[in-house]
């Protein structure tokens, strides 16, 4: 990373934040292509590219159906720009849809039966899909935690591990394309019920042409016995990855779900539109956590891939709790959102990020709080970091319904500029609709929890280390969790201060 | 394709008032831009929380006028006084344009000439605040202005320019443009109060030169139907320092904005305001301040007091440039909601590319502090007048925003007024 080499870094900024930012934002670690046989979808965009997808999937009717009027919807669409961001037009018909890995051709029934050189590239990237060492105990070092895991490359679920031990508790875990067509009534219920198919443009992509992806049911009173994680891997050329996740979280269930991502290094820019609706029934909680790690393009900002991603949770059931976490160091463009729907009365959200732009990355990301029920409360902390010539912005919306009655929000957005061609922007909503509502933004780092900080000052901390330990206590937790490899990087910014923020 | 393109509003038809060269220039200009954004309408994002269909409506929506027997604000300061009536400039009622220090001149004067200072700043700074966010009914104000004045300090005036602007046709749309500027080291304070029509476009362009020190304090009419719009323009040279103060009680639908640039390093911005709706009332307050210098201080302090289906609208950016190291930019924008109808929506944004900068925004919307409440009414104060005195400290913190000890006083009697009509 030369640009931050060359910096000259100010005074107040210490310098082990400029090292965890190095290690971080350094040479892509991911950037390794597999070289096995891909089958592809013919090139560029049109109906019997989405009827193929539908077919290869050997999805039912109603599927189709439901595919075929999101792509309609689509050529009515126009592509957002409000977004700070600015890429080259993206030619929808310069890209594939769909890419398989010719020995997926016939689903294997076990991993047993998965292509080596597919188990080779997940354990390259330190993601174990052999479930039977793990099980026997034999290689798992002691207290190695279990965490089943749905592998997708491409555009296929490459094997999901652990799938029997979760049957038995009756935990669904599988791609969604075996839940279409095993699980069809509980898809059709929820698909599309938090993210409509006309959300957005790339939502609306996503509903025609995602070609797999995960599929969670946790059944009610369940609490999913271990960590369910999805690993995505693109690596086929220009190909667009379009993986859909759909989590139900039933009465009084939980469940812990983690996602990572990584591409090959590449020139040419590569397309991602993900969409992942999360269901919460009365008493659920859902906590998902993401470490995004696309392969960011190169120091001059050539490749690298285009994350537009539609996340969002709702919060149907009273009680229910959602937490997202995020990590966002990959990608050159960021588009991403992660939003709650706080339907329930008493129903929490709550929206952990750290996003690092380096080089000519550029990250537009935030959050969503929409309040309607009583006594509703949400928690957004978000820090941003950029260096060389990045640009990161903070966007969100809170939101407080007339109905929200005693909603409660708190937002601290932090932001770091590490070297004088970057930029840090923030872009905060705020609609308040009821008095009883109470609504606090602020980025100001002294505005933490006072009564915690009050608590650290009297043990004798200075302001600034009291103010890193609130702050990176609250994501400590959460990257603690994340069981792939480079949550290793993630837990290295947590040594990152706050000094020199900017609000 | 571009955003304003694509959202692009109705474009009014225009006639550009005869004149001489450097104005007709400016005007042309600006009708030259109306042309390609047109007016602006929901969609734009500047205008989210604010539909401006009744601002750029070809006839203003008339309003009833509204009678007081209470003296006008400001009325006690000894100041040149000049008097509007519905957006007309009238002599008649107005002081002698003579001030040491300060030359006062009506635009429609100074339009004639081919050749003015004048030239250098209208059109000019409203022309710069156009990028990157477009602000057409600024635009519209150039094209079409024929009343206001230009008005250039020399050196420390001797007492402030006052404007009054009354409101006595129920019909009236006024569109009135000032151009002022600040020589090297001089000092001037602007005031201004009155609703001024049943509509009102308002657009106020500052040049404040090196060490050259611009107050102005503003009451805005309390006529529960007026509409207004207003811009301020102002542009910062070194060492000089820009304060600007609104108070708004009642109207039916304000917009101010204000678009500051520093362009000279080590100068002092504040943009402050208080605001109390009741009912029928729509006050947004839109701020862009762009920091392009070294070492250069901004304040944007908002409050808002909001009751009976009222809405507070804040909309405050922060720009830093690359090289404008050293920058302090402080933003806080408050609403404290009096009941369950009212509505308060904030966007303060920062955008930073420079690194050794302190920028930092709060805000924070809520109902009356229940424990400041009890501790009052604990200690024997009626529940109304507690509410009274915590309202009133809320809205202060944006009054103190004001330098002139007089000037604030006047502007606290007036929130106390609207405290003691609350009750009656």
């Amino acid at each position: 990373m030369a640009a931050l080499d060359d910096v000259q870094v100010k005074e107040g900024v210490d310098q082990e934040t400029v090292e965890a930012v190095q290690s971080v934002g350094g040479k892509y670690k991911y950037g390794f292509e597999t070289d096995i046989e891909i089958e592809y979808a013919p090139k560029g965009l049109n109906e019997d590219i989405v009827r193929l997808i539908s077919e290869k999937n050997n999805e039912p009717e109603w599927m189709l159906e439901w595919r075929l009027s999101a792509y309609r919807r689509w050529l009515q669409m126009e592509e957002p720009d409000w977004a700070m961001v600015d890429y080259p037009e993206i030619d929808f018909q310069d890209q594939y849809y769909y890419a398989r890995p010719k020995s997926m051709a016939e689903k294997p029934k076990s991993l047993d039966e998965v292509d080596p050189k597919l188990l080779e590239t997940y354990a390259k990237l330190g993601i174990p899909l052999k479930e039977q060492a793990l099980l026997a105990g034999v290689e798992a070092p002691e207290g190695d935690r279990r965490v089943a895991v749905d592998a997708v490359f491409d555009s296929v679920s490459v094997g999901t591990t652990f799938k029997d031990e979760l049957a038995k508790a009756g935990v669904i875990f599988c791609s969604i394309s075996e839940a279409i067509q095993d699980h069809p009534e509980l898809v059709k219920k929820y698909l599309g019920s938090v993210v409509p198919q006309s959300d957005n443009y790339y939502a609306t992509l996503n509903s025609a042409v995602f070609s797999d992806g995960s599929f969670v049911y946790i059944p009610e009173g369940t609490k999913c016995p271990m960590e369910l994680s999805t690993y995505f891997r693109i690596n086929a050329e220009n190909t667009g990855q379009f993986e859909r996740t759909l989590i139900i979280a039933d009465k009084g269930a939980y469940v812990s779900y983690l996602e990572g991502c990584t591409a090959p290094q590449r020139d040419i820019a590569q397309l991602h539109a993900a969409v992942v609706e999360l269901v919460l029934l009365e008493d659920a909680e859902i906590k998902y956590s993401t470490v995004q790690n696309w392969f960011p393009g190169d120091e001059e900002g050539k490749g690298g891939i285009y994350n537009f991603v539609t996340k969002r949770a709702d919060c149907r059931g009273d009680r229910s709790k959602v937490m997202w976490t995020q990590v966002e160091t990959g990608s050159a463009v960021t588009w991403k959102y992660p939003s709650c729907i706080l339907r329930g009365d008493d129903s929490q959200g709550e929206f952990y990020s750290i996003a690092i732009a380096n080089n000519m990355q550029q990250a537009d990301t935030g959050t969503k709080m929409i309040h309607l029920g009583k006594n509703t409360k949400s928690r957004i902390v978000s820090k941003g970091i950029s260096a060389g010539k990045a640009q990161n912005t903070y966007r969100g919306l809170v939101s407080m319904h007339p109905k929200a009655q005693n909603g409660r929000n708190y937002t601290q957005c932090d932001s770091l500029l590490i070297g004088d061609k970057c930029g840090a922007h923030t872009v905060p909503y705020i609609e308040v609709k009821n008095n009883s509502a109470r609504v606090e933004h602020e980025a100001t780092t002294s505005k933490v929890d006072d009564e915690q900080l009050f608590y650290c000052r009297q043990r004798g901390m200075d302001e600034e280390e009291a103010v890193a330990l609130v702050v990176n206590g609250f994501c400590k937790d959460v990257l603690q969790a994340l069981p792939m490899e480079f949550a290793m990087e993630a837990q290295a910014l947590v040594a990152i201060s706050l000094e020199g923020s900017v609000g | 394709m571009s955003a304003k393109l694509k959202n692009k509003g109705v474009v009014p038809s225009i006639t550009v008032p005869d004149g001489g060269k450097w104005a007709t220039t400016a005007r042309n200009a600006a009708a030259e831009l109306l042309t390609e954004t047109g007016l602006p309408h929901r969609r734009d994002e500047y205008w989210k929380y604010t539909d401006p269909t009744t601002l750029t409506a070809p006839e203003a929506t008339p309003a009833a006028i509204f009678k007081s027997d209470d003296p006008l604000p400001f009325s006690g300061v000894d100041a040149v006084k000049i008097v509007f009536v519905d957006g007309i400039y009238d002599p008649s009622q107005s002081d002698a344009l003579e001030l040491a220090g300060v030359e006062i001149e009506t635009l429609a004067d100074a339009a004639q000439k081919d050749i003015h200072w004048a030239g250098s700043v209208f059109g000019v700074l409203e022309g710069r605040g156009q990028s990157p966010v477009s602000r057409p009914l600024a635009s519209y104000n150039t094209a079409m202005a024929e009343q206001g004045f230009v008005i250039r300090a020399t050196g420390k005036a001797a007492k402030p320019v006052s404007f009054i602007y009354l409101h006595e046709s129920e019909t009236s749309d006024a569109v009135i443009h000032h151009t002022i500027k600040l020589d090297e080291g001089a000092d001037l304070t602007v005031l201004e109060n009155g609703p001024a029509a049943a509509r009102i476009n308002a657009v106020m362009e500052v040049e404040v030169a090196d060490n050259a020190a611009f107050h102005h304090v503003r009451a805005q009419g309390r006529d529960h139907e007026r509409r207004t719009a207003t811009h301020i323009f102002a542009r910062l040279g070194a060492e000089s320092s820009f304060k600007s103060f609104t108070l708004t009680v009642n109207g039916v639908l304000t917009r101010n904005d204000a678009i500051i640039e520093f362009t000279g390093d080590n100068a002092h911005a504040t943009v402050a305001g208080a605001c109390a709706g009741d009912g029928a009332f729509h006050h947004d307050d839109t701020v862009f301040i762009t920091h392009d210098a070294v070492n250069c201080e901004s304040r944007q302090v908002f409050k808002k007091v909001l009751r009976n289906g009222a809405v507070g609208v804040f909309q405050g950016k922060i720009l830093v440039q690359p090289d404008a190291q050293k920058t302090d930019g402080y933003q806080i924008s408050q609403g404290l909601m009096l009941d369950e109808n009212s509505t308060f929506q904030a966007k303060p944004e920062l955008e930073i590319y420079a690194d050794d900068v302190a920028c930092s925004h709060g805000s924070t919307v809520g109902a009356i502090d229940e424990t400041a409440l009890f501790y009052l009414t604990s200690r024997g104060i009626p529940h109304k007048e507690a509410q009274d005195m915590l309202t009133l400290a809320f809205l202060g913190e944006a009054i103190d925003e004001v330098e002139d000890d007089a000037l604030a006083d006047d502007l606290r009697s007036l929130l106390q007024g609207w405290m003691a009509r609350r009750h009656g």
